[in-house]
């Protein structure tokens, strides 16, 4: 197991892209999940003149009501990663367990799986969420456990294949003629053996995360101030003297945001360039 | 091919019905458009007695069956805000959005297929690993940001562009001026579409690239452009119709947020503000629509798919 993931290492590390992209992602993890301690200001408040350009004091200018945008756009970040890595986790498992049912019971239960699965993804994923919006009240942790639970869909069909072939493979059925308990042929034989794909589509998952929870903050739906998120410290720029005079409120959550996700898919295309068992250059 | 579209429709009829009855639910537990009208004024009589005339005051799944008994009758109700029949609601608005979704769709197809073959075809190279970059570019944008920046760049500053509606007002809405009303909308959708299809088509193409019959017509001596054209790009048709499938729902979620930044009149709008608003049957009216369109869109993937590869039995 270690020469193997010594292996994927060094195929990852081929990805020059994707080796700074990790790189980039680390450092940046580290300064939001350090904001409390590195942040200059609280991110909540006022500490300088209203919609001031960036100066000495405050890297980054101040807001509409003189907050620290420096600050804000840390604790942003930290919340906007949280939401992305909370909400893949819930659709991962969710996807990972539906998926091994589905695969490994067959017959009935692996039809009234897939139709759910198919009825999730056939409706129009913005409106799902959006109505889910409205039923909670818009907040942190109902946009964790709205995306959490509508993305799963993909997780639950990829593994479902992958269990299906697993079935064919010789160990697999050595294991039944062996008697091996279910659990133990579930979680162990084939569990390791579809943890790569799922890694890989979670990435992407990860990055879809963080802009719908963008899209939605930006909406009204999603994060509400006075917690910032990347997605509402761009609500402003929807007016039109933000928009034009004053781009230090909005440019550098944009790029952020664009910088966090572009990280996020060249890490995961490197991942599975280098998690490909079918990848003869070592 | 009778019988298989004929058990295709069968096998989506129940998935219709579970879709409605999930937005259903989930639009209840969502809020009473009773709770939207209470205030120092109404009294409690005045709306028990809404809530009977709506037929509000009945168990859930009561009102769930009465609304799919009136849609089975060809009626989806009237809005609880403006009186409109939404039948009316939604024909007004869908023209708008079927155009905007088809122009964007085109336009992304147009960019992502030539560029995920061109990329397939040059392969580990340095052409390849720009345009695979710039798919991700396209994909890592979230679309209201690039909506704001061309709004910025080409209403603001420029000035060429107008940045909201259909058609300028007043103006009876000509070609050539919805052409430019639809000019930033398609560009936030078809970028999206290109980004995220670029890299499927390519890795679809990638795997055609190395079949043996590929391998048999090089080695026939075809030229590189009629083995590209006329072996490859057939049998790429097939990820290239599957591609189109998978977008609709997509498609349609783009457009609410388009729609909702550049005030296109269509139906995200009209979502947008019965969500907010809680108009139950606009609501529902606007997710059977989608739900429709999406399994017809499925439908019409398998057909599609059936009538291109003939190894397909149905």
């Amino acid at each position: 197991m270690n020469s193997h993931l010594a292996i994927v290492f060094r195929r990852f590390r081929k990805h020059r892209l994707a080796t700074v992209s990790l790189a980039v992602l680390l450092v940046v993890s580290l300064l939001a999940v350090l904001a409390p301690l590195i942040a200059p200001y609280s991110p909540t408040r006022v500490t300088g003149g209203f919609s001031k350009p960036p100066d000495a004091a405050h890297w980054l200018g101040t807001d509409q009501i003189g907050r620290d945008m420096l600050s804000r756009l840390l604790y942003a970040t930290r919340i906007s990663l949280l939401v992305g890595a909370l909400a893949t986790v819930i659709s991962t498992v969710i996807g990972v367990v539906l998926g091994l049912l589905a695969g490994y019971c067959g017959g009935w239960v692996d039809h009234a799986i897939m139709s759910f699965t198919d009825m999730v993804m056939s409706f129009p994923y913005i409106l799902l969420v959006l109505v889910a919006a409205a039923i909670f009240e818009p907040g942190l942790w109902s946009i964790i456990l709205i995306l959490g639970f509508v993305d799963w869909p993909g997780v639950t069909r990829l593994v479902r294949g992958n269990v299906l072939s697993l079935r064919e493979t010789n160990f697999f059925r050595s294991d039944i003629v062996a008697g091996m308990p279910r659990r133990y042929i579930l979680f162990s034989e084939i569990l390791p053996n579809t943890i790569a794909p799922v890694l890989v589509y979670a990435t992407s998952v990860f990055a879809i995360s963080m802009l719908d929870e963008a899209e939605l903050s930006f909406l009204g739906m999603g994060v509400q101030p006075p917690v910032p998120s990347l997605g509402n410290l761009l609500n402003g720029a929807e007016s039109i003297t933000i928009l034009t005079g004053k781009p230090w409120l909005w440019l550098p959550a944009g790029i952020m945001i664009i910088l966090l996700v572009l990280c996020i898919y060249f890490v995961g295309d490197a991942l599975r360039d280098a998690m490909d068992p079918r990848n003869d250059g070592i | 091919m009778k019988r298989y579209v004929i058990r295709k429709l069968l096998m989506a009829l129940p998935v219709l019905l579970g879709i409605t009855l999930i937005d259903y639910l989930l639009m209840c537990l969502a809020g009473n458009p009773l709770d939207m009208m209470a205030g120092p004024r109404i009294t409690q009589e005045a709306i028990a007695f809404k809530a009977e005339k709506l037929g509000l005051d009945q168990p859930v799944l009561v009102q769930y069956v009465n609304w799919l008994g009136q849609v089975l009758r060809g009626n989806l109700g009237y809005s609880y805000k403006s009186y409109q029949p939404v039948a009316d609601m939604i024909a007004s608005h869908i023209g708008p959005t079927l155009l905007l979704m088809g122009v964007s769709l085109a336009v992304g197809l147009l960019i992502a297929v030539p560029a995920g073959i061109y990329s397939a075809v040059h392969r580990y190279r340095k052409r390849d690993f720009a345009v695979v970059t710039a798919s991700f570019l396209g994909s890592s944008i979230p679309g209201f940001f690039l909506a704001l920046i061309l709004i910025y760049i080409f209403t603001v500053r420029l000035g060429w562009l107008p940045s909201s509606g259909m058609a300028t007002p007043g103006t009876g809405g000509d070609f050539a001026d919805v052409a430019r009303h639809l000019v930033m909308p398609v560009t936030v959708l078809a970028l999206s579409i290109a980004g995220s299809n670029v890299r499927y088509i390519r890795s679809a193409m990638l795997e055609i690239l190395e079949m043996d019959y590929l391998r048999t017509a090089r080695a026939k001596g075809m030229g590189r452009f009629l083995v590209i054209s006329r072996h490859a790009l057939r049998n790429a048709l097939l990820p290239i119709v599957t591609v189109i499938g998978m977008q609709i729902p997509t498609l349609f979620g783009g457009a609410v947020i388009v729609e909702q930044i550049f005030s296109w009149p269509g139906l995200g709008l009209i979502a947008m503000n019965a969500i907010t608003g809680r108009d139950y049957p606009v609501i529902m009216g606007v997710c059977l629509l989608s739900a429709v369109v999406v399994l017809a869109a499925n439908l019409l993937t398998d057909i599609v798919y059936a009538l291109v590869d003939p190894t397909i039995k149905y």
